[in-house]
């Protein structure tokens, strides 16, 4: 159990550094002259730079390729020659051909888009020069975060800007689909690998001894998205080890000093593909990447899209987090070339670590005023106020900059001004009329049936809520332990033990949606007690956590907030219970858990539109599998769910606050 | 002419005054006077390296020159060292650290009168003045030397010394340090690095230092089986120089020979140079006797392998003195090759270099020496340059330099050195010298001469003494080695000095760090790489400490990239801590039951290796 004085680690002051405005300058002298400058940039222990083709023969000619090449040769029957051409092909279709031309287009192109799009790109300066200094004495990974299509290039241009080396980025195959441009993105440095490899040795050894060689010699920095694929919410994905751990082994294995892992944190504040994902969630399936999609795009053009911040985190080194976690002897007994599957304490570690660096992330993840704006109106569907918004909207600020959020709120305007302009900005999203601000409810041609309408308006919501979602990470801890509160105190329990089980439940049943650290519940619970007494909402006398009087608005936000997780949750789970058939399919579970949400909506027995996100079901499944109350069976070509019903219920009261952590948990076994 | 330099070279003193020699005339001084001084600290020196009369200073123009007679640098005057010194160390030759000279701090005997007594019965030798007892407190581990320099007193000092002069006399100070519950410390050359030579502060019982010195005869050599039975007191210089009267020698010569003993050896498992051709100590001995609290270790039979078990000299090599005395030794020799040659290539880097020892390896075509030093250590190399004397030689220097930096495109400060020694049959000698040249030249190496390969050479048994030179001026040095497979060489080199850079940044050294390898020995499936490492410590608080901080975030790196505990230089107290990681708990479970049986009393209580 937790003990009172071990209080969070973490500064809730963090300091963090000034942004410039990189556009400024692009609106004041020539872009073609910018994109044309001089280029050097100082590589890693001044290697010189590979020609992407000697790279490639490098890789075919290692050791840990050819072993791989002679085992499927043996175990397939087929000729080494043969797997060597094999992987040959492989390596063809994934390696990047960067090329500097390539990169000069870009900058030029990309200073007239951002121009039109953004009114600023803004940097920190200070994390620019960590990372020259970085690249300079060990081989350095480019994490950042993603939540649009532009991150990549965005990242490329900011670097060539800067003067740093371009880094290579591993990129999902999907694009390859639009031919010209998958080819632009692989000059400008992006390689493709497969969504899918699982089994293909060959195709893993190909792909992981191309990165490790990159690595190794330091020839670029690694670019990867650790969340493995664009956030359609705006929340942090969990993230993804594959890559990790390729980029972390030559480490353990000594074969470099040190790996830098470079949390990044690009902010927008208008996404660009914002309503896309909103549909995406609800089940239109995502348009294939084409390049005349992209094009079409262009009336993207005439909108405004705010500013973009991108924060470069301290260099994280694998030399110091590793230190007493693995013991790197442990590889001694084994040739380096031959690939072997992580051991448990490396596992760990590594997901550990990914775990961190998401975090970092979000911690320095720009958040506009906007995104508080979201939060208080998805509490209010029904619409609220101009004037009771923005002092709610004052009044959560405050909040939010006691639980060091890097808000990023307009120096010397009024409030009135502030709260104005981001109305205007996110027009799309929210209107005012007569005093009173709502959400804004797509107009469809003709007339429209209630699906429909209720489809429009879930789009809304959910596009809403992807602002919303950006504020979360600040407020989850707490906001856990106000739900809890809130369940004991139905039960009439505000004990530690009691509080901390229920806690520890949400964390538990959460941790799909959210980024909690493996490991870490006491260390949150601890956080969350230490935000909210700090705040004044809570004190804690001896044993108990009891709500202040000034604390009340506090825990009600924090209760509304995770409520559209706690409904989306006990809808999957009655669902689950009432309604799925014996043979329920994994394939069918999405679409049949939305229509039974469209149902309840529509019949007025529930308000909660964000359960129709596909996001949100697949979170609640997840859960309910690690939770073992529900289990997949793979049964001929179908993988089937069964449902545990007791297990499912007992969680579905627990998250309704029917039934006290404690028996629910016995109820399991 | 060239064959003759070169022994002078590797065998230094050919002077009447080689250790032993003196001693031996102590031995019959005290058969006399019986009041017993034997006078190592006469010709040695009590506070630093080697020989009294040899060592590097910085004369009144500020040239450093190495004095004395010994060595082939000896009396010469070496003008790039000073710029070396002060470039590569921010170090000032103004800056001189004052040597304290306080070394009577003592620790008073607490002697066990009762086997004194009986001691004095047997007519063996022994002494308890301070300045015997605190010469052989000690090995040459940097803290030791620095202690002593500083005047620093010693927690714990052997009680007495004694000198045995043959088997039978080790065998009744055995009996009676048993009987009497006297802690024994074996000393033969002190030439350990590894604390193995520190008292145990904690031990209560009287220490007597057993010094074997005077058991350095030898007592025959069997031409048909080319053995030689050796008292195992015999340095390694003297060994060397008695079967060369006879036509023969050992091959055996680890750096220390000048100072080290047979027995030294074999309780450490040492290597010599040129084990390439003759092996290492445990390739090189046929039989050992061994006298141990639980009587004498020996075999029946000089059969050249044995199939009877697990060998039971592998009980006693390695064990540094914690089982009993090596007291005689029968090993291999030669007759004395017929022709020697050195040699030196040049590499336009470390992994040039690297690879090419790995294919001559591979091929098993090493030469009896092949060692390919690092950068860092062919510049120091070229500030150990004598003043040339002819304008000429300057001009030719300068032309290859010149030849090799410009024409062939090396980078000065890439560029590695290897440097060879061949021995054999004039013929055999030449054509293996073809053979490893045209291996060298497919990784890119330049024949570079005789003379480099020589100089090289010469580095080793000076470099110990350049350590007190550098302490002198606030420089702090030491070595360390390990043997490493040859795939992991270059990653564990450039980790371990890339570690070492970083510790001493974090833990406040002002200066930037030396730190350099060297690739010594060469075997089928590894190599053995030393390391030299050494800063300025101007301005740190306790420099010793920092140091020990330093090497041992280097020797855990070692560890994690796949090195070993050691080498050649043992365990002793200094990595001790590592040894279960090393050879496991069973493993040392297994040395441990095996003292227990033969020490149950830990008589030999040096308390080295568990």
């Amino acid at each position: 159990m937790a003990s009172k004085t071990l209080y969070s680690q973490r500064d809730p002051m963090l300091k963090r550094d000034g942004f410039e405005d990189i556009l400024e300058e692009r609106r004041n002298s020539s872009d073609l002259k910018y994109a044309l400058r001089c280029y050097a940039p100082v590589l890693y222990k001044g290697v010189t730079p590979c020609k992407a083709n000697m790279l490639k023969n490098i890789v075919l000619q290692s050791d840990q390729l050819r072993y791989v090449i002679n085992q499927v040769s043996q175990e397939s029957g087929e000729a080494p020659d043969i797997i060597q051409e094999e992987a040959s092909v492989i390596l063809e279709e994934m390696a990047h051909r960067l090329q500097i031309s390539t990169v000069r287009f870009f900058a030029f192109a990309l200073s007239k888009a951002f121009k039109t799009l953004f009114q600023h790109v803004c940097v920190n300066e200070e994390g620019i020069q960590r990372l020259q200094q970085a690249i300079q004495e060990h081989p350095v990974v480019l994490l950042p975060s993603h939540r649009s299509y532009m991150d990549f290039l965005l990242m490329s241009y900011i670097l060539y800007t800067y003067d740093l080396a371009l880094p290579v980025i591993a990129a999902g195959m999907d694009f390859m689909g639009m031919k010209f441009v998958g080819e632009m993105l692989r000059m400008s440095g992006a390689f493709f690998i497969r969504r899918s490899f699982g089994g293909d040795k060959l195709y893993w050894a190909v792909f992981s001894e191309y990165v490790k060689t990159m690595l190794r010699n330091g020839f670029a920095p690694i670019e990867f998205f650790l969340e493995g694929t664009r956030s359609r919410t705006c929340k942090s994905l969990t993230p993804k080890l594959g890559l990790l751990n390729i980029v972390i082994e030559p480490f353990f294995k000594g074969e470099v000093f040190d790996v830098n892992l470079v949390p990044i944190s690009i902010s927008y504040e208008r996404i660009l593909e914002e309503s896309l994902y909103a549909r995406e969630l609800l089940g239109v399936p995502k348009p294939k990447e084409s390049t005349s999609g992209l094009l079409k795009a262009r009336r993207i053009l005439s909108e405004d899209y705010g500013s973009i911040h991108v924060y470069f985190g301290q260099p994280v080194s694998v030399r110091s987090l590793a230190q007493g976690k693995v013991n790197r002897s442990t590889y001694n007994l084994f040739p380096r070339h031959i690939p072997r599957k992580p051991m448990e304490e490396t596992q760990s570690f590594v997901n550990d670590t990914a775990y961190r660096i998401v975090r970092l992330q979000e911690d320095n993840m720009v958040l506009k005023p906007w995104v508080l704006m979201a939060s208080l109106l998805l509490q209010n569907l029904e619409g609220m106020e101009l004037s009771v918004l923005t002092e709610q909207t004052v009044w959560l600020r405050g909040l939010a900059l006691s639980y060091a959020a890097f808000l990023d709120w307009p120096d010397h305007a009024p409030t009135a001004k502030v709260v104005s302009s981001s109305l205007a900005l996110h027009r799309g999203l929210a209107c005012v009329s007569g005093g009173r601000v709502s959400l804004v409810v797509g107009e469809p041609l003709g007339p429209v049936t209630p699906e429909e309408a209720l489809f429009n308006r879930a789009v809304s919501v959910l596009s809403c809520a992807s602002y919303r979602n950006q504020v979360l990470h600040v407020f989850l801890r707490p906001a856990m332990l106000a739900v809890a509160m809130h369940t004991a105190a139905s039960s009439k329990k505000s004990e530690w033990p009691g509080l901390y089980n229920c806690f520890s439940f949400l964390w538990d049943m959460f941790s799909n949606d959210f980024i909690l650290c493996p490991g870490d519940t006491v260390q949150d619970f601890e956080e969350a007690c230490y935000l909210l007494v700090k705040t004044g909402a809570v004190q804690m006398p001896q044993q108990d956590i009891v709500m202040t009087d000034i604390g009340q608005p506090t825990l009600s936000f924090f209760n509304g907030l995770l409520e559209p997780f706690l409904q989306g949750y006990q809808v999957v789970c009655r669902y689950l219970c009432e309604e799925a058939s014996e043979g329920l399919t994994e394939k069918q579970y999405i679409p049949a858990v939305r229509s039974f949400a469209v149902k309840l909506i529509l019949a007025g027995n529930l308000r909660c539109y964000e359960v129709l996100s596909s996001d949100m079901q697949k979170n609640a499944l997840a859960a309910l599998l690690r939770m073992d109350a529900v289990r997949k069976v793979k049964v001929a070509d179908q993988v089937t769910l069964i449902v545990n019903k007791m297990a499912v219920n007992s969680i579905d009261d627990i998250l309704g606050g029917k039934l006290p952590t404690q028996k629910a948990l016995l109820a399991r076994l | 002419g060239l064959f003759h330099l070169s022994i002078v070279v590797l065998c230094p003193p050919l002077t009447s005054d080689s250790i032993s020699t003196v001693l031996a005339a102590a031995t019959i001084t005290m058969k006399l006077t019986s009041t017993v001084c034997f006078p190592r600290q006469e010709i040695m020196k009590w506070n630093g390296w080697g020989y009294s009369d040899s060592k590097f200073l910085f004369n009144k123009k500020g040239q450093a020159e190495f004095t004395g007679k010994r060595y082939r640098l000896s009396g010469m005057v070496l003008p790039s060292l000073q710029d070396w010194f002060e470039n590569t160390f921010g170090a000032s030759v103004n800056h001189k650290s004052p040597p304290a000279l306080n070394a009577s701090a003592v620790p008073p005997a607490s002697l066990n009168e009762a086997f004194v007594e009986d001691l004095k019965a047997t007519g063996i030798p022994f002494s308890h003045e301070a300045e015997d007892r605190v010469f052989r407190a000690h090995g040459h581990c940097l803290h030791e030397i620095f202690a002593l320099r500083e005047g620093k007193k010693f927690e714990r000092v052997p009680d007495m010394v004694v000198w045995p002069n043959c088997h039978s006399d080790v065998v009744k100070i055995v009996e009676l340090a048993c009987k009497h519950n006297v802690c024994l410390i074996p000393y033969g050359g002190g030439t350990s690095v590894t604390s193995a030579l520190e008292c145990p502060p904690e031990e209560t019982r009287c220490i007597v230092s057993l010094d074997t010195s005077q058991m350095n005869r030898i007592l025959w050599i069997d031409e048909k089986n080319l053995v030689a039975h050796v008292e195992a007191g015999i340095i390694g210089q003297d060994l060397e120089r008695l079967l060369n009267e006879s036509g023969y020698c050992t091959g055996h010569e680890p750096d220390s020979m000048e100072f080290s003993s047979l027995g030294g050896w074999v309780a450490t498992r040492a290597s010599g140079m040129k084990k390439n051709v003759y092996g290492n100590i445990e390739d090189l001995v046929i039989h050992i006797k061994v006298v141990t609290p639980r009587g004498v270790i020996e075999k029946s039979c000089q059969g050249p392998r044995m199939s009877t078990g697990p060998d039971i000299h592998h009980f006693i090599l390695g064990s540094e003195g914690t089982l009993g005395v090596v007291t005689e030794v029968t090993m291999k020799i030669r007759p004395i090759p017929e022709y020697q040659k050195y040699g030196s290539v040049v590499f336009p880097n470390f992994e040039a270099g690297v690879a090419c020892l790995r294919e001559v390896a591979k091929q098993r075509c090493a030469p009896a020496s092949i060692r390919l030093m690092d950068n860092e250590q062919f510049q120091f190399g070229h500030a150990l340059k004598p003043q040339v004397s002819s304008i000429f030689t300057n001009f030719v220097e300068g032309l290859k330099k010149f030849y090799i930096t410009k024409f062939k495109g090396f980078d000065p400060h890439q560029l590695v050195v290897a440097t060879l020694l061949f021995e054999g049959d004039r013929e055999r000698v030449l054509q293996h010298e073809k053979q490893v040249y045209d291996i060298a030249a497919t990784f890119g190496g330049l024949a570079a001469g005789e003379d480099n390969g020589q100089r090289g050479y010469i580095l080793t048994f000076v470099i110990a003494y350049l350590r007190d030179l550098g302490m002198d001026y606030y420089v702090v040095a030491e070595s360390f080695e390990t043997s490493v497979p040859w795939d992991r060489v270059l990653d564990l080199c450039r980790n371990v000095k890339e570690r070492i850079n970083r510790e001493c940044k974090e833990r406040g050294v002002q200066f930037q760090p030396l730190t350099s390898c060297r690739v010594t020995q060469t075997y089928d499936a590894g190599a053995c790489v030393y390391f030299y490492f050494a800063f300025n410590y101007r301005g740190l608080a306790d420099p010793v400490h920092t140091y020990e901080r330093v090497e041992h975030a280097a020797r855990e790196e070692i560890l994690a990239n796949g090195g070993s505990l050691s080498h050649h230089h043992g365990v002793g107290k200094l990595r001790k801590e590592w040894m279960k990681e090393s050879i496991s708990s069973l493993g040392v479970g297994m040395l441990q039951s095996v003292k227990d049986y033969v020490d149950p009393d830990n008589i030999f209580g040096n308390r080295n290796l568990l």
